[in-house]
This record gives structure tokens, C-alpha cells and sequence, in this order.
């Protein structure tokens, strides 16, 4: 069993508790074991590292810290793509600009931490198809999800800059989708902005953005979007209404976590997938028993 | 020896020099060097009267040592070892100071710069004087060229160097000469037919009686030096006899196999057919021939030579041991399936390098759609498309085979990139007007947009041929191009493809909805370019392409005598220069043969026989192959015609035995000394 030091961040507990919860039930299938960094504090998320750079890194590198000390040598897993981009962010810059390293190593000594640099950052969807690897999740699926067609959106963070998938077109969830029998459709949208936190401070920008996302989907006839990052989950999902409203559309579509769609395919509970706002249709009503 | 006597001559370089180091001060120090007769300066050494100045000192005042204080060795040691040698000192009795490259232009601090120059000085003045006499030696040139790549450039220098009656070897890769411009319908800013120009070229050089061509070969191996170079060129099997082939090409339309990707169409025949969603799902599927060709074929129907080649990879008699059709049907017997590869060697006096380009692949720029959108092209395939015997015969059809109501031309894709090449292609603003221009000639109601960052028009006539293009209606944005999608969000992108661009004059981001989209992709070098680079000893610049020897006073010569280079190979470049550098290499190959001799610098490496242990660690490091082991005597030789005087095995031998003419220890250590007493 691979052990991996697992960085829950903030919206694991509130806005991505389907996410949480289906990513544990689900670990347990694939054999891999998430320790949950003790003492986490927030990420920093995206905009922080615009407007505080040092302050930003300095929180963000409080987190390898303590996972260098708790796993040495082990892979720090993220689920949300803001959290993986922001830790991965910082590791990489601290190796890349010393000015900034030691700015920040002054600051983790005054709590009387240090990080070497030896941790790599992974988002969990990397770990499943690469570490795991699709033949085992072809292999524990239990029920093939034949006919449900799925539009896999990676979104703009996991993917950019630091992907370990392509930046335009990226394949990774596709080929997931495929391992557990489902079909992906063509999603020209997949890698693009949802909106992200302007959904807070530009409503209408975000809105756009995240209307052409569904509407992508739906031309595709998808079933369902599956997402990596409860972000992404929470503007398709919770604005889907506020969107319908704004453009006279109705979608109705559900968005779920890539792990509810694994957990579907093995038959495992719980996966919170209750917790979702746009209700499955018939297509994928099918599979929730 | 005879006592030294000095003249030292330090140049103002007019402000290059002058403006920073204080001259008469340097020149002053001179004056109280040992064995210093004579120190003057002059505004600019190189002139004329700086020249004769030099002259008339070896003369009256009997100077047998000359250090001049100037530029870069590089750029007049051998204007000055001319002008001692015409007041009749040996030229190797002359010694330069750089003062300009590592000094004046290094520094803004007058003080110290002054300083510098002196110290280069005394090592010269102190270098100089352990310098001895040396001859350089003429060696006869084989009257014969070599021009490698049989594109427009390798053409052209092939047919100029044989008007002047000497012997022309053009080695193609190719079945058919031609390169790039064979594949074009009409050439910019003229729009002359390429093929009307191009193919009588094509048929002059494989008449001519002094063009031996040598298509579907390579150069595999080049030894030897300039004026005598020794090639080895590998002619590929064809498995056609060329002697029994007429050309009629029978074969070609026997031949079962049909549905090979035809190099020659670019890319085009590597999309799938389009197949209707309404069309019958049962039944014989159509043949796809689209951008095809046979297992046996010339490129094109003008094919030069016109001796088709089978394509072993693909032919049904290699692949499944059945077939033989094209034998069977070839009346003169003229298939040979046992034709094995076979090598032959040449001698030529020089070398002339057209080996042209390659076009970028823009599949790795996933934004662009390139190889998973079918109505993405490349240039280089929309040429076909227009092109009276491509795919489409000359129609412009999208993949549905309809006629596009809108396409998007995308400048700059690879270029001017630090993704990919920073340099600009040149020619690709050029085409990409070129195109518009055809598509509107074609149809008169299709919209053409060129999304360009600046438009470059650097030609005689372009710029009056893009005024030209501004009154066809054409649509020009400013803007680099950030997506070409698929899917569209308004009803009118429905089933197109939609261009996002950010137009930056009109500051706002666009959706322009289209049929096609062409990518105007960047010249990169030719596939096996840095192949030939280590067969030839050529340098390349840092985007890769041949290095030329100075780029402005020698942009058709290499660092290596006897090897020039024209074309597209040394950098991008449109046809009327490729065709302009290919005469200028050919004059310089043409110069070369008439004088009958070369003249080899007398600086080169030997062994002291006394000194070497035969170690042999000096053979393999000579880049130039120069050194050989001398059997009976069981040590090192260096074959002087070969040897360039790079001084690598100098540095590498253990024991001291390999030396070279006019950088001997004495010599270096003397300068050395110089340098670090003067302070
Ligand atoms: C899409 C496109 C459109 C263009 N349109 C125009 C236009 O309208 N007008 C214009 O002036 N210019 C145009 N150009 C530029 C033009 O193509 C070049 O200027 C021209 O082809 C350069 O000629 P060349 O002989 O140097 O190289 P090439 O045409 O590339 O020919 C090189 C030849 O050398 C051969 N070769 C390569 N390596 C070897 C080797 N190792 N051994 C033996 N043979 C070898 C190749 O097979 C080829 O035949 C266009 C370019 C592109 C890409």
C-alpha cells in the first residue's frame, strides 16, 4: 500500500464535503493510504499570492514544512486544484528564486520550522492514473458505467502551468472515464476557466464563464461533468440555477467529483452524492442504487 | 638571429578605439619597449595610407618585426601580413594586438582602458620576437563541385557553376529535384506559376553535360580539404534499373497499393475521410486516395529525374512476399527488386551546402487545433490545395468538401515564440498574403482574415503587394491568436470553427467564426541538418540554422575553406535570395576552380617524432580527422592539408610532441610573460 502525506484544505470540510467523503470511501478500494497532514493551515488559495507574495509562500511552505517532518520522502497529495497549484507553486519557487527562499526560511524559522525542499506536490488524480494506474481501475470496477456519457472537465488550475497533463487538451480523466466503461464526450471546454472566486467579486464575468462550460457539455449530450476541484464543483453546481436565471437557459446537469463517479463503478458508499444541488437524470439515476 | 627591430602601430580605429584608450599615451609607452625602433599612430591602420606606412618603415628604417594595435586578428591580420610581405618581410613576422574587440569596446573607463592596451601590447611586442619565417603552400584544386540539396538554391548554383564548364556533382535525397518551391501554384509578390519557372531549371540541370545529378542519394562521408575533398555519396536502392527506364510510368498506375500518405501533399493525406452521418453504413467503402500515392512513385508529375523509386515500407511484394505487378507490367524490364543501396566516391574542390528547411510542426500547439481539427492546414498543405494537380485540383474545398464561406490565416505559429523559435520566419507574412490574394481569386464571397503581430514586407515590391491586398478586401487583425475551438456558443459558430483573438487595435477579444483556418508555421532547418553539420564541420547559429562565415562581408562562406552554403539552410529565406546567395556560393566555387590553386595557412599542428610516445591520444580528438598513426614508426603523423590549426591536440599531448607553426611555447610563454610583467 503507498502511503501519501494528504493536504485536505479548507473546502474538503465545508463546499467539497461529497469530495472528501467520496475520496475516502474510494481510497479504500484502491489500496492507498491518505495521512492527513496534522496541524494544516489554508493554502493560501489563489488570490493570496497576488496581493502578500512572501506572506503567501510563508504560509504555503508552513505546509511542507510540517510534512517534511511528519513523511519524510512522501508525496504531499492535494484534491483541490487551487491547493495543489499553490503548494506546488511554492515549492517550485523556492527552489527556483533563493531571494524569495530566504525570505521565506527566515519566516519558517521564526516558527521554529524548516523545509529542504525534498517533498514533490501531486494532485490525487495523479496518483490514481498514474501510481494506481487505469488497469486497476478497470479491474475493481464492479459495475461497468455503460452508456453514461461524461464530459471530463480538468479545469484551468490542475492543469496549468505545473500540469502533469496537457494544458489544452488534457486526456488523463478521459481515459479514466473509459476504465470504469463509461464514454467521455468531446469537451472543447475542458481546461478552461470556470470562473473560479469571481464568482464572489465579478458575478457576471463568472457566470459567462461558467454558462459556456454547461453549454459545452450539453451540446456534447452529456450526462454528467465530472470535476477535480470543489471550486469548479461548487460554480457549475450551486450557480447552475443563478446561470439559468441570467441567460434564460435550463440546464440540469450534476457535476460530480471524478471520485463519485469511481465509487459508482465499484459500488462503494458513502459518496455524497445526495449532497449535489443539480439532480442526476435518468442516465445516471441508473447507476446510483 | 638577427637582432629585432620593431615597428609598433596603434590605431584610432576613427572613434572605436580613440575615443577611449588615449592613443599617443600608448603610443609614447611603445617607444620605450626593447627593441621597439619605431611607434606611430594613424586614424585608420587599415587604409591605404596606414598600409603604407608600415611599407615605408620595413623599408628605410630595415624593421624585421610589425605589431599593429587594432582590431580583432580576425578581421585585418591578413590585410597586414599582405602589406609586410609586399615591402618584402616574411607576413609571419607580424604580430596584431587586440585593442578594439577586448579593449575600447569592452570598457567606457578611459584610465584603465589605456592601461589594458599597453599590457596587450608588450605581449605582442615581447610575442613577436620569437616569431619565425613561415611559407604557406599552394595546393592544386580538383576542378569539380559538389552541391548538396537539389531545391531552387542547390539548382541554380549547380547550373551557374557548370557555365563556367567545370565539373557539377547536385546530390538530392529526393526522387525529383525540386524542393519546396515545386510544390507551390503561384510565388509571391509576382505570382508567376512556380512551376512554369521552376521545372526548365529542373530540366536544365539534368541535361546539362557538366550537371551530373545524383537524385534519391545522400552524402554520407567527406574527407579531405579544400580543393581536394574526397565524398562519398549513398545512392538508395530504388529497385527501378534507371538505365531500361523510360518513364512512362506504367507501374505507377498498376500499382495495387494506393493509399500511402504522399510526402509531397505535406499532411493532407493523413486525414481520415470525411464520412456523412446520413451515408450508407453498408457497402464497399470508397477507396481513399486523398493526398495519396502509389508503392512505387515519382512526387509529381514533373519529376525530375523521371524515374520513379518503390517505397520498400510499403510495397506489397516487400510487406507480404506477393505482388511483383509493376514487373510484371513493365515492358522494358527495368524493375529490379534485388537493387541494393550502393556507395560511391567522388573528388571535388568544394562544396556547396542548399539543404534548405523544414516547416514547423504545429501539433504540439494544442490551442491551434492542428492535427485533431481536419480544417486546421499548414501552409505548406493549403499550397497543395490551391495547386492545379493537388488533392483538390486547385479547388478550395474544406474536409466536407464544401466551399468555405471564411478562413482565418494565423501568422507567426512558431516563430517569434520563445516556446518555440524566437526567430522570424520571414516569409511567412509574404505566403500568407499570397494566399489571401488566391482564395479571393478563387472565391470571390469567402472572408479571409490574417491574424498577424506585425506585418513584414521586406521585398522589393511587398509592400506594394500588401497595399494591393488591402484593397481586395481582406480582413487584417492584430492579434495573436489564442484558440481555434470546435464548438461554438452562438447560433452562427454552430458547426464551424470559432478563432478567439484578442485584437489589440481594437482592444477587445474577438470570436471570428470560420470554415478553415491556415497556420502560417515557422521555417525551421532541414530534417537531418545537424547530421550534415558533423559530416561537413559546419557550425550552426543558435536557432540552428548554418552558421555563414561573417554576416555581413561573407554570409555565403563557412568557417571551413572550400564550403559554402546558400538557401534556406542558412536561415529563412524567400526564393529571389536563395537564388541571389546561390550565385554568389557559386561564384566563390567558380573563383576557386580557375585559380587552380589554394593557398594553406602555415600554422598548422606536427609531431616532433623525437618526442612522441605514440600514446595516440591525439587521434581521436582531431575534428578533422587530420592525424593518422605512422605504422612502422609507431607514432602520430598530421596530414598538414588537413589540419586546421584548431590547437586541440597540442593542448591534449602528455608528452609536448605535438606543436604548431607559429604557437610554440617560446612564443606563448613569451607573450605570457609580457603580458604579466607590464602590469
Ligand atoms: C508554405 C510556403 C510558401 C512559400 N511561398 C513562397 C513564395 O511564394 N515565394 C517565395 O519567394 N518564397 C516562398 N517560400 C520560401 C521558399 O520555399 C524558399 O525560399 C525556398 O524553398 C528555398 O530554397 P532552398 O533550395 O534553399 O530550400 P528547399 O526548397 O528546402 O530545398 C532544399 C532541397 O535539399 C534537399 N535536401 C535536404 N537535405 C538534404 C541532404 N542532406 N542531402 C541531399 N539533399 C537534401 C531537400 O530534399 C530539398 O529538395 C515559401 C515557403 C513556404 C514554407
Amino acid at each position: 500500500m503507498n502511503t501519501y502525506t494528504y493536504y485536505p484544505g479548507c473546502s474538503m470540510s465545508a463546499t467539497g464535503k461529497a469530495y472528501a467523503e467520496s475520496l475516502e470511501t474510494v481510497a479504500k478500494v484502491l489500496d492507498i493510504r491518505l495521512a492527513e497532514l496534522d496541524d494544516w493551515n489554508c493554502c493560501g488559495a489563489t488570490a493570496y499570492f497576488s496581493v502578500r507574495e512572501t506572506l503567501s509562500h510563508a504560509i504555503s511552505a508552513r505546509n511542507l514544512a510540517l510534512a517534511e517532518a511528519q513523511g519524510p520522502g512522501r508525496d504531499v497529495v492535494a484534491a483541490c486544484s487551487a491547493c495543489y497549484l499553490g503548494l506546488n507553486k511554492t515549492n517550485k519557487y523556492l527552489k527556483e528564486f533563493p531571494e524569495l527562499r530566504k525570505r521565506v526560511d527566515s519566516a519558517l524559522d521564526a516558527g521554529g520550522l524548516k523545509y529542504d525542499g525534498s517533498l514533490e506536490v501531486r494532485h490525487i488524480l495523479e496518483v490514481v492514473v498514474k501510481d494506481v494506474g487505469l488497469e486497476k481501475v478497470a479491474a475493481l470496477t464492479t459495475r461497468k458505467l455503460e452508456g453514461l456519457k461524461v464530459a471530463s472537465y480538468a479545469g484551468c488550475q490542475m492543469v496549468r502551468p505545473y500540469g502533469f497533463d496537457d494544458s489544452e487538451c488534457p486526456v488523463l480523466l478521459d481515459n479514466l472515464v473509459r476504465a470504469v466503461g463509461a464514454t467521455p464526450v468531446p469537451f472543447a471546454m475542458a481546461a478552461r476557466c470556470c470562473g473560479g472566486s469571481q464568482m464572489m467579486t465579478n458575478e457576471d464575468a463568472a457566470l459567462r464563464m461558467t454558462k459556456n462550460i454547461l453549454l459545452c457539455a450539453q451540446d456534447a449530450g452529456a450526462d454528467v461533468i465530472i470535476t477535480t476541484c470543489p471550486l469548479c464543483q461548487m460554480n457549475l453546481d450551486a450557480f447552475q440555477a443563478k446561470v439559468n436565471h441570467a441567460f434564460g437557459t435550463s440546464f440540469n446537469i450534476p457535476i460530480l467529483f471524478f471520485t463519485q463517479l469511481l465509487g459508482l463503478a465499484f459500488q462503494v458508499k458513502p459518496l455524497g452524492i445526495e449532497r449535489g444541488v443539480a439532480k442526476p437524470g435518468p442516465a445516471l439515476a441508473r447507476f446510483i442504487s | 638571429m638577427k637582432n629585432p627591430v620593431i615597428g609598433v602601430y596603434v590605431c584610432h580605429c576613427g572613434s572605436n578605439i580613440g575615443s577611449v584608450v588615449n592613443v599617443p599615451e600608448v603610443v609614447e609607452f611603445a617607444k620605450g619597449l626593447p627593441n621597439v625602433a619605431v611607434a606611430r599612430e594613424h586614424k585608420y591602420m587599415c587604409s591605404d595610407p596606414g598600409q603604407d606606412v608600415i611599407k615605408k618603415d620595413i623599408k628605410e628604417l630595415g624593421l624585421n618585426r610589425v605589431v599593429v594595435a587594432s582590431c580583432s586578428p580576425l578581421m585585418h591580420e591578413h590585410t597586414f601580413r599582405k602589406a609586410c610581405e609586399s615591402a618584402g618581410l616574411n607576413p609571419y613576422y607580424f604580430q596584431m594586438a587586440n585593442i578594439r574587440e577586448q579593449v575600447s569596446w569592452v570598457t567606457t573607463d578611459k584610465v584603465r582602458a589605456t592601461e589594458k592596451a599597453k599590457v596587450v601590447l608588450v605581449g605582442a611586442v615581447n610575442r613577436v620576437v620569437e616569431h619565425d619565417p613561415l611559407f604557406v603552400k599552394s595546393v592544386p584544386v580538383t576542378p569539380a563541385t559538389l552541391v548538396i540539396g537539389g531545391g531552387v538554391a542547390g539548382i541554380e548554383a549547380a547550373l551557374q557553376v557548370a557555365a563556367s564548364h567545370t565539373q557539377v556533382h547536385l546530390v538530392e535525397k529526393e526522387p525529383s529535384l525540386g524542393g519546396h518551391m515545386a510544390r507551390f501554384d503561384k510565388t509571391f509578390p509576382t505570382l508567376d506559376c512556380a512551376a512554369c519557372i521552376l521545372t526548365p531549371k529542373m530540366v536544365q540541370a539534368n541535361t546539362n553535360p557538366f550537371i551530373k545529378v545524383h537524385a534519391y542519394s545522400e552524402v554520407i562521408e567527406v574527407s579531405g580539404y579544400v580543393g581536394n575533398f574526397t565524398v562519398k555519396i549513398r545512392h538508395k536502392a530504388s529497385y527501378v534499373n534507371n538505365d531500361k527506364c523510360t518513364g512512362c510510368g506504367v507501374c505507377i498506375t498498376k500499382c495495387p497499393e494506393r493509399g500511402i500518405p504522399a510526402e509531397f501533399e505535406s499532411g493532407l493525406g493523413n486525414r481520415p475521410v470525411y464520412v456523412a452521418p446520413d451515408a450508407p453504413q453498408h457497402g464497399k467503402k470508397p477507396k481513399d486516395t486523398f493526398g495519396k500515392r502509389p508503392a512505387i512513385y515519382t512526387p509529381f508529375a514533373q519529376a525530375v529525374p523521371n524515374k520513379p523509386v518503390i517505397d520498400r515500407d510499403n510495397c506489397r511484394y516487400y510487406t507480404t512476399g506477393k505482388c511483383r505487378v509493376c514487373e510484371k507490367m513493365c515492358e522494358p524490364g527495368a524493375i529490379d527488386f534485388d537493387q541494393k543501396d550502393w556507395i560511391e566516391e567522388i573528388q571535388v574542390g568544394n562544396i556547396i551546402v542548399a539543404t534548405g528547411m523544414k516547416t514547423f510542426d504545429p501539433t504540439p500547439m494544442k490551442n491551434l487545433g492542428y492535427g485533431r481539427i481536419p480544417d486546421v492546414y499548414t501552409g505548406l498543405e493549403f499550397e497543395r490545395i490551391c495547386h492545379s494537380s493537388g488533392p483538390t485540383e486547385g479547388q478550395i474545398l474544406t474536409w466536407k468538401k464544401e466551399s468555405p464561406k471564411a478562413i482565418a490565416i494565423v501568422h507567426c505559429v512558431g516563430s517569434r515564440d520563445d516556446k518555440h523559435h524566437r526567430h522570424c520566419s520571414r516569409v511567412c507574412c509574404m505566403y500568407s498574403l499570397k494566399y489571401a490574394h488566391l482564395i479571393k481569386e478563387k472565391l470571390h464571397n469567402c472572408e479571409v482574415y490574417e491574424f498577424y503581430i506585425d506585418m513584414r514586407c521586406f521585398g522589393k515590391g511587398y509592400e506594394e503587394f500588401y497595399s494591393r491586398l488591402l484593397q481586395e478586401d481582406v480582413r487584417f487583425v492584430r492579434g495573436r491568436v489564442a484558440e481555434v475551438s470546435d464548438w461554438g456558443i452562438y447560433p452562427e459558430e454552430k458547426g464551424r470553427l470559432v478563432v478567439r483573438v484578442e485584437d489589440t487595435l481594437a482592444a477587445q477579444v474577438r470570436r471570428i467564426p470560420v470554415d478553415m483556418v491556415i497556420l502560417s508555421t515557422a521555417l525551421e532547418p532541414a530534417e537531418n541538418a545537424d547530421h550534415l553539420k558533423h559530416t561537413l564541420h559546419m557550425s550552426c547559429s543558435s536557432d540552428l540554422f548554418y552558421l555563414e562565415r561573417h554576416p555581413k562581408l561573407a554570409p555565403v562562406s563557412t568557417a571551413t575553406d572550400g564550403i559554402y552554403i546558400a538557401g534556406a539552410c542558412q536561415g529563412p529565406k524567400d526564393i529571389p535570395d536563395s537564388v541571389a546567395q546561390a550565385g554568389a556560393a557559386a561564384a566563390q566555387a567558380i573563383g576557386m576552380i580557375k585559380r587552380g590553386v589554394v593557398e594553406i595557412e602555415p600554422t598548422t599542428a606536427h609531431i616532433e617524432e623525437s618526442m612522441c610516445t605514440g600514446c595516440q591520444i591525439c587521434i581521436p580528438l582531431c575534428p578533422y580527422t587530420a592525424i593518422r598513426r605512422n605504422e612502422e614508426k609507431r607514432i602520430a603523423y598530421i596530414e598538414g592539408a588537413l589540419c586546421k590549426g584548431c590547437g586541440t591536440c597540442v593542448g591534449a599531448c602528455p608528452s609536448g610532441a605535438a606543436q604548431q607553426w607559429g604557437f610554440d611555447d617560446r612564443q606563448i610563454y613569451r607573450e605570457i610573460e609580457g603580458v604579466l610583467a607590464a602590469k
